[in-house]
């Protein structure tokens, strides 16, 4: 195998084990923050419990996450040194500025979270918790406004030529928000709060399952319930403002996501199908010229299809990219479906009364994570094959001086270590599940009483 | 050129870049040495307190190296570039170290059985030591400088870097951050562990006095422009003296037990080296052993001015930040370590 291809599998594979982990961290981190904030207004012990309980997880989570994030901080220069040269005057600063304004932040703060109940006061503890939620979502700020500037780069401009060729900041606003940061931004984020809150609804909806520590897993799943089912509807308006902003900075990208190729036509929206892309044709469910709305809220308006652009301009996994684009709509509905639906039946007082949904929300904290990923993959490779859109190439950004056996060396390697990182994580996190809740009765008589969907076995 | 206070901004940058990779070696030397003494300590209670020790901080002692790779990214994009692809496999194996040593601390007390715990020692400790080792095998490359050549590209290969300049450097690094984390942690223990420590603390100190008297003749020897710009500036003497005086400073206040006053020292002991170092490369950042011309300084391998001055302004604004709150976090655990139900 070649180079290119070996270095971008390596870069896939380590940025999506480590996209795992930030999202629950950004999500996670703000739904400690409202519990214990609950706790520092109410005085109630279970708030308490809830965010000790929850901070050990967040702390496995960050673990990994911050282990695995470094990896990523030096592949730039390790396989991608042309491409370091070209934009280190401009993804470096946002690089730096996450360094210093961001991850010092969280990871300051993280010891006093986890090490500190004892140390500090709760206000001075609380104040800690709110700390590391902002500084895991001011990561995720600069993050995203670097790769955002990857897909439309904006405030710079290029100096020298051939292999001198750079490009240089001249507006450092205008780089920040460059056209598609905020949109993107404010699409990860709340698909970080996502993945945080479903899986403290999972785990609290494991316990209600099993008829173990029902009421404070109600008071945990109501929170999060409230942060999923906002974030879920956000996510919706979002997504597709930040699908317009696709259309009108990268029509290539748009054209793939929906399989739509010929420019003089007006353009469907699928529900799901397959793109034959010898035939240039999709087969599937669609909303006929679906698209030519969503764009120019005109049914009968032509969208620009991929046979507009020069062949070498637009990116050639058609197919793959559509499919994640759509995996990644199709969650995103069942997560509105399922977080309004607990909500429906929170206000009929009824949320805890049916043991299938809460079966159903103990598996769903996998539906973010595959629609995060979804997503990226659909954005990443639909910017294909420009690295920096319109500016460099992914084949031309490779490191020079390193040679397809050190990639496949390096590929190997990090598949070993985090496949064990993996299995251990998941062992520890299970472990921790199961654990449950310190200091605190496991509340089975009360469960008798009121809690009517327990069956026989479970007590 | 543009200046600040009569001082070009690529020079403010190296200044920058020089203080967040000083404050990365004192901070993460301590933890990093810790690692690497971990199985002397015999007895499970011992490991407990000595993980203890550095437990609430060795997460934010590690973002000063985040912080200075993101700083070197963006104020010297082509260093970045040169350096990272030309050590290709020993940053691969860096960045495993970083994974087993952060991983081996979250997850050593997550079982109670013998065999996992001393797994997780040994991989912690391991980590710890590879670490320190490539840190100084780095160090020392960039002492001596390495093949570049055309287009800032290196043309040597992994074996290159492996020479006995640059493993001596290793092992010296590895040394200073063993006697660095053993001070530490004799400040944080009691009782028979304390007892334990003072001699470690001793052996590591000599040991490291000794490596330091090689070292500083190989180097005269070996690559002696590390001593040009004292010769050409010779109230720059000044540093090597401090370091001398730091070191012979170590050995009484070891002796005498006063070892708030040595950890100082030896923190002083890794930044006065780090000067010695920046000040003779400067301002070659990455010395081409090819050939002169491709040798990247801090002019040729710059950020624009614009970026440069966005940059100093963020790190004007945000050291004094993080600064504050890395004092309160070091305020809120000191003293000795007390173990509680949210210890490792």
């Amino acid at each position: 195998m070649d180079v290119e291809i070996l270095a971008r599998l390596q870069f896939a594979f380590t940025i999506s084990f480590h996209y795992i982990y930030p999202p629950l961290s950004i999500g996670l981190g703000v739904t400690m923050a409202v519990m214990e904030g609950l706790y520092l207004k109410t005085n109630n012990k279970e708030y308490e419990v809830l965010t000790r309980f929850w901070i050990k997880i967040f702390a496995l989570i960050f673990g990994i996450g911050v282990a695995t994030g470094i990896v990523m901080e030096f592949e730039f220069g390790t396989n991608w040194a042309v491409y370091s040269r070209y934009v280190g005057d401009i993804f470096g600063s946002a690089l730096a500025a996450e360094g210093i304004f961001a991850f010092a932040l969280e990871s300051g703060f993280l010891g006093i979270l986890i090490f500190g109940w004892n140390k500090v006061s709760r206000k001075v503890h609380f104040f800690s918790t709110v700390m590391v939620a902002l500084g895991s979502i001011f990561s995720a700020i600069w993050i995203v406004v670097a790769n955002s500037w990857q897909q439309t780069p904006a405030g710079f401009h290029i100096v020298g030529e051939g292999m001198w060729a750079r490009a240089e900041i001249t507006d450092f606003w205008a780089m920040v928000f460059n056209p598609s940061s905020m949109e993107r931004l404010s699409h990860v984020i709340i698909g970080a709060f996502l993945a945080g809150s479903f899986l403290v609804m999972s785990v609290h909806a494991y316990y209600i399952y099993r008829g173990k520590f029902v009421e404070i897993s109600k008071k945990g799943f109501k929170v999060a319930l409230v942060i999923a089912a906002l974030s879920s509807v956000a996510q919706l308006i979002v997504g597709s403002i930040s699908a317009e902003g696709v259309a009108r900075n990268q029509p290539e990208k748009l054209a793939a996501l929906e399989g739509h190729f010929d420019s003089l036509k007006t353009a469907d929206m699928y529900l799901f199908g397959w793109v034959d892309k010898e035939a240039q044709k999709v087969y599937g469910l669609k909303i006929p010229n679906g698209l030519s709305f969503l764009i120019h809220k005109d049914f009968n308006a032509p969208v620009r299809g991929l046979n507009y652009f020069p062949k070498d301009e637009v990116p050639s996994q058609v197919n793959m990219i559509f499919q994640f684009y759509h995996i990644m709509i199709a969650i995103g509905m069942t997560l509105i479906g399922l977080s309004l639906y607990a909500v429906f039946l929170w206000w009929r007082g009824k949320l805890f009364d049916k043991k299938w949904l809460m079966l159903i929300f103990s598996f769903s904290v996998l539906l973010p994570q595959i629609a995060n990923q979804a997503g990226w993959y659909a954005a990443e490779m639909g910017r294909q094959p420009w690295v920096v859109y319109k500016l460099l190439r992914t084949s031309d950004a490779l490191s020079k001086s390193v040679t397809a056996e050190h990639v496949l060396f390096s590929l190997i390697l990090f598949m070993l270590v985090y496949t064990l990182l993996f299995v251990l994580f998941i062992y520890l996190l299970n472990k921790k599940i199961q654990h449950g809740f310190d200091d605190f009765e496991d509340d089975l008589p009360s469960l008798k009483r009121d809690n009517p969907i327990m069956s026989k076995e479970d007590l | 050129m543009e200046t600040i206070l009569g001082i070009d901004l690529p020079t403010w940058w190296y200044l920058v870049i020089g203080a967040v990779f000083t404050g990365y070696t004192i901070l993460d030397g301590f933890d990093l040495g810790a690692g690497a003494v971990h199985l002397f300590f015999n007895k499970e209670e011992s490991r407990r307190v000595a993980l203890n020790a550095i437990g609430p901080v060795w997460d934010g002692n590690e973002v000063w190296l985040v912080i200075g790779g993101g700083a070197l990214f963006a104020g010297f994009p082509e260093v970045y570039a040169s350096l990272f692809s030309a050590f290709y496999i020993p940053f691969m194996l860096f960045l495993v170290g970083l994974i087993f040593r952060a991983i081996s601390i979250e997850f050593r007390s997550k079982e109670k059985m013998k065999w996992w715990r001393n797994l997780w020692d040994r991989s912690y400790s391991i980590a710890s030591i590879v670490i320190t080792l490539l840190l100084g095998v780095l160090l020392g490359n960039i002492i001596q400088g390495i093949k570049i050549g055309e287009g800032f590209v290196y043309q040597g290969t992994f074996l290159d870097l492996l020479n006995p300049y640059a493993l001596v450097v290793g092992v010296t690094t590895l040394s200073l951050f063993m006697m660095h984390g053993c001070i530490y942690l004799v400040m944080k223990t009691e009782n028979r562990l304390y007892a334990k420590l003072t001699v470690m603390v001793k052996n590591t100190t000599n040991a490291f006095i000794v490596l330091y008297l090689i070292l500083t003749g190989y180097t005269l020897y070996h690559v002696p422009y590390m001593a040009k710009k004292f010769h050409d500036e010779p109230v720059l003497y000044i540093v090597p003296f401090l370091t001398i005086g730091c070191v012979v400073g170590l050995k009484l206040l070891v002796k005498r037990r006063k070892y708030f006053m040595a950890f100082i020292l030896s923190s002083l002991t890794a930044m006065l080296l780090l000067i010695t170092v920046a000040l003779n490369l400067y301002p070659n950042v990455l010395i081409s052993s090819i050939d002169p011309a491709y040798t990247i300084n801090i002019y040729n391998g710059a950020s624009s001015a614009k970026s440069l001055k966005i940059m100093l302004l963020m790190a004007a604004i945000g050291m004094p930040i993080v600064a504050t709150y890395t004092t309160f976090v070091f305020w809120t655990f000191r003293g000795k370590v007390k173990m509680d139900e949210t210890s490792y």
